[in-house]
């Protein structure tokens, strides 16, 4: 599971209140010194065993940037800078450059949240505005369970029912319609092959919709039905009291739950993997096969020989970690600051 | 006015029609995956599936050390997760209220939650693949770990917030020591909301694939060996599905319908039988 | 004299001077199956304030949210019988709401500024009706907010958030947000219920000046107030309406045991 998922899941469900023990005894029952110095012994113990679980995380985070900085080191000592901005990947003459897999990896994720944020808007109005209340449960979970089918399933029905789909179909009337157009056409040329940056990306975004869409939907919810009707009162049809009031009022929200689907579409793996092509070539077509950072690694890690392209791929992964990284920690920085800026304006 | 207020009605109603456009394409493609899956995967679907070993290109075969090895590993996973994540969690909810190391645990924990998971297969490999020089179950159990951390992590500490103080401070009128509080009281309280984290942790490492490429790698034959490479559902899917060999694709399908299953009935089960009542 | 009377038994005495606003009907109210208001019959006079008193849950702030149809939003909630407003039954189901509550306008109980500036928080109610020039927009704006005393306040700051102005402003706010579409009646729930006492005096004194353009009803959990500020106060209890007439029948001469064990704090 997830994190807006997680979280919704443990707000919804109130904890069951043990029968609250009998407070009667209290006073009388003075525990002799000894005893008392035990407890305190006890309870220190048991709070630095939970404080050095708590600081195991903190651990875990920077053993996770060591051992990458470490391991490409080799390739950050041989192709310095170059290697963000060389789009070269030959394993024979190990001459490695990130740019592709990079470029891939920021495309796939823009398309889907060029489609995933509006359709996930649609949804979560759908589950707050418009939905019968008897549908808002299970529709919504519907969403959510999206959410929990495995990514290799997205990549694999991706590679056989909808990459077919999208050469036959979607690609060909793409690239007559768009494709022509001038300067954007450059996005859709080339042959239809059905895999490729856009399919990644479209698979992409059915796969960030629940996470946005359910962050979205519980903001929505706890908008104070006072707000609303006041819009309602002065005569504002649903979609102004939603865009104008209900949008507004819980921006911070839905901003971190765009930020959460950008984080996981940044590191997705097995869908894009099954998906992207898997070519190191650089085109302005999103039509044609990429490369990604994660399904790079997905695919060539274990087959690597060499040093450098063992090292290479592992600075593609601090590069993805790092990425993702600047990407939540910005959602979460954000969301502290607007927070707070709520908080002084109430 | 009038043309005004037309548009207006007009703008409300697409838009509101788009909006039911919106959750019925969302529901198409979950149906529409699950169709497939259905589909595909009943077509490959028999008992040889639980009896046979994966069977090398061209003959016939099940997955039976596959799923057998998957369940070994989400197991351990859990296993050494979930109490590293309660006490983690204990600490930030219970004794967060001061110092730094509460807020950036927390902090780290919430982007832990949304990391790639490939880069946590990558760190264990180079962390201990590498270091001890082979892949092995081991291996994979201690990354899924790294996944089932911060999701118990999370759900531990929201569930324990929940509780009242009125509740810990009537323990602490009795004179209880606080571990024995926090552990007999506070957290039991809260038990279904910790456990139904718990599922939903081993619901997301049932699916996981990234992890486990380098980690526990692949094995074609049955093996309790935990120092070495262990088949899982998940790899065995990925290769079997990329390959060429319609035998193979076919087992594919076969695993994924059963992967997917579990995960779904895993999520079903966290929402349902241990969803309180809400009362709203 | 006929149109007047309260329940079929309870005649006033003092009929309005004024024509009706708004003629409640056999007025009935159902959440799910909960009949909150029992028919009620009850005349708005226009260009009057009309209070409703009464202990919470009687259904005085039900009886308000009847009269823009606020209850529609919520599936399970309805009403029979008729509300006559401009010569039609505001309860059909043919009545565009959106118009409705384009005419009848509402405060509530809290302050809700929406998320936008001052100035933004009058004109998009207008913008929602009329395509204005910048200048025109700018004297609606001023003048709404002249019209709920506030403009003195807040002219300076016009682009900063609702959000920051104290409790009683931010209620003033809403009163010219209210009024910025041009209603004919104004629905105040309890406007002063969350503000300090000197807010309270300051809208109080509003509604008095309120009432030469605008028809009131408002709900209010203050005798005194509705004593003070309301030409009319009706009585609930239990979604019954008990009694209804001039406020100062109603405060000196009940003719109601009840409406006097009510005023005269003797109730329950």
């Amino acid at each position: 599971m997830n994190a807006p998922i997680m979280q919704a899941t443990a707000q919804a469900i109130p904890g069951i209140i043990a029968p609250v023990p009998r407070q009667g005894k209290a006073s009388t029952a003075r525990m002799p010194d000894p005893k008392q110095k035990n407890i305190k012994l006890q309870d220190l113990l048991f709070r630095s065993v939970t404080r050095t679980f708590a600081f195991l995380v903190l651990a875990v985070l920077l053993a996770i940037i060591g051992s990458l900085v470490y391991g490409s080191l080799p390739a950050m000592r041989k192709f310095g800078f170059g290697f963000l901005t060389s789009a070269e990947w030959n394993p024979v003459t190990e001459q490695f450059g990130a740019l592709v897999p990079i470029v891939g990896t920021i495309a796939t994720s823009a398309i889907a949240l060029l489609i995933g944020i509006p359709i996930s808007f649609g949804i979560a109005l759908f589950l707050t505005e418009l939905s019968p209340s008897w549908l808002k449960r299970p529709l919504g979970t519907a969403i959510e369970l999206l959410a929990a089918i495995p990514s290799i399933i997205y990549g694999m029905w991706g590679l056989f029912v909808l990459a077919p789909l999208f050469a036959d179909y979607v690609q060909p009337w793409l690239i007559h319609t768009v494709g022509a157009a001038p300067v954007i056409g450059a996005l859709f040329k080339g042959p239809p092959q059905g895999i490729g940056v856009l399919t990644a990306g479209f698979v992409l975004a059915i796969m960030v919709i629940p996470f946005i869409a359910s962050v979205m939907r519980d903001v929505f919810d706890v908008v104070p039905p006072v707000l609303k009707e006041s819009a309602y009162g002065l005569g504002c049809t649903t979609w102004e009291v939603v865009w104008n009031i209900v949008l507004p009022h819980t921006k911070v929200g839905v901003i971190g739950g765009i930020m959460l689907g950008l984080g996981r579409a940044l590191g997705e793996t097995m869908a894009v993997t099954f998906l992207i092509g898997n070519a190191h070539q650089l085109t302005t077509s999103i039509l044609a096969p990429g490369n990604s950072i994660a399904s790079a690694l997905a695919n060539e890690f274990t087959e690597a020989v060499g040093d450098f392209y063992t090292s290479a791929l592992i600075e593609l992964g601090l590069i993805l970690f790092v990425i993702t990284f600047i990407v939540l920690a910005l959602a979460k920085l954000l969301l502290l600051q607007l927070a707070k800026g709520e908080g002084r304006r109430t | 006015m009038t043309t005004r207020y037309s548009r207006r009605l007009f703008v409300n109603r697409f838009n509101l029609v788009m909006s039911l456009i919106t959750m019925a394409f969302g529901l198409t493609f979950l149906l529409w995956i699950l169709l497939t899956l259905l589909q595909a995967g009943f077509h490959a679907f028999s008992t040889d599936l639980f009896t046979q070993m994966t069977p090398p290109p061209g003959s016939k075969g099940g997955l039976l050390n596959a799923i057998a090895g998957s369940v070994l590993m989400a197991t351990m996973g859990t296993l050494i997760g979930t109490p590293i994540g309660i006490l983690a969690g204990i600490y930030l909810a219970e004794f967060g209220s001061r110092g730094w190391l509460a807020p950036v645990t927390r902090f780290i924990n919430d982007i832990l939650l949304s990391a790639p998971s490939i880069v946590i297969g990558l760190f264990i490999y180079e962390a201990y693949v590498f270091r001890v020089g082979h892949f092995s179950a081991w291996a994979g159990a201690f990354a899924l770990a790294l996944i089932v951390i911060p999701v118990v992590i999370r759900t531990t500490e929201n569930m324990l917030k929940l509780v009242p103080d009125s509740l810990r401070e009537a323990a602490a009128a009795l004179g209880t020591p606080q571990w024995k509080m926090i552990l007999k009281v506070t957290l039991r309280s809260v038990r279904a909301g910790v456990i139904t984290g718990i599922l939903l942790a081993v619901a997301r490492i049932s699916g996981e694939t990234a992890p486990l490429l380098f980690t526990a790698l692949n094995n074609q034959f049955w093996t309790s060996n935990l120092d070495a490479p262990m088949a899982n559902l998940p790899v065995v899917i990925f290769q079997f599905a990329m390959s060429p060999y319609s035998d193979w694709q076919q087992l594919a399908w076969a695993g994924a319908l059963l992967i997917t299953m579990a995960v779904l009935l895993l999520n079903i089960l966290a929402r349902t039988v241990f969803r309180q009542p809400r009362t709203r | 004299m006929e149109t007047l009377v309260a329940t079929p038994e309870v005649r006033t005495e003092h009929a309005p001077i004024t024509a009706p606003k708004m003629s409640m009907r056999n007025l009935d109210f159902y959440y799910g199956k909960f009949h909150a208001l029992k028919n009620v019959n009850l005349d708005v006079a226009e260009r009057r304030v009309t209070a409703f008193i009464g202990p919470s849950g009687c259904g005085k702030s039900t009886l308000l949210r009847t009269l823009n149809r606020m209850y529609s939003l919520y599936p399970g909630q309805r009403a029979t019988g008729q509300i006559l407003f401009n010569g039609e039954n505001l309860l059909d189901a043919t009545v565009d709401l959106n118009m409705l509550r384009a005419k009848v306008g509402m405060v509530f109980q809290k302050p809700t500024p929406f998320p936008m500036s001052i100035y933004e928080n009058i004109a998009f109610g207008i913008r929602l009706y009329e395509n204005l020039s910048e200048r025109e927009m700018d004297e609606r704006v001023e003048t709404a907010l002249a019209k709920a005393a506030i403009l003195d306040e807040v002219k300076d700051k016009l682009k900063q958030s609702g959000m920051a102005l104290s409790g009683g402003q931010q209620q003033r706010l809403c009163i010219a947000r209210a009024i910025a579409v041009q209603p004919d009646v104004l629905l105040l729930d309890e406007p002063t219920s969350a503000l300090d006492p000197i807010s309270t005096a300051k809208i109080e004194e509003l509604l008095s000046d309120l009432k030469r353009d605008y028809t009131i009803a408002m709900v209010t959990h203050n005798m005194q107030q509705a004593a003070r500020v309301s030409d009319f106060t009706a009585y609930m209890y239990l979604g019954d309406l008990i009694e209804f007439g001039e406020t100062d029948q109603i405060f000196l001469r009940p003719m109601r045991k009840e409406t006097e064990d009510y005023i005269t704090g003797r109730f329950g």
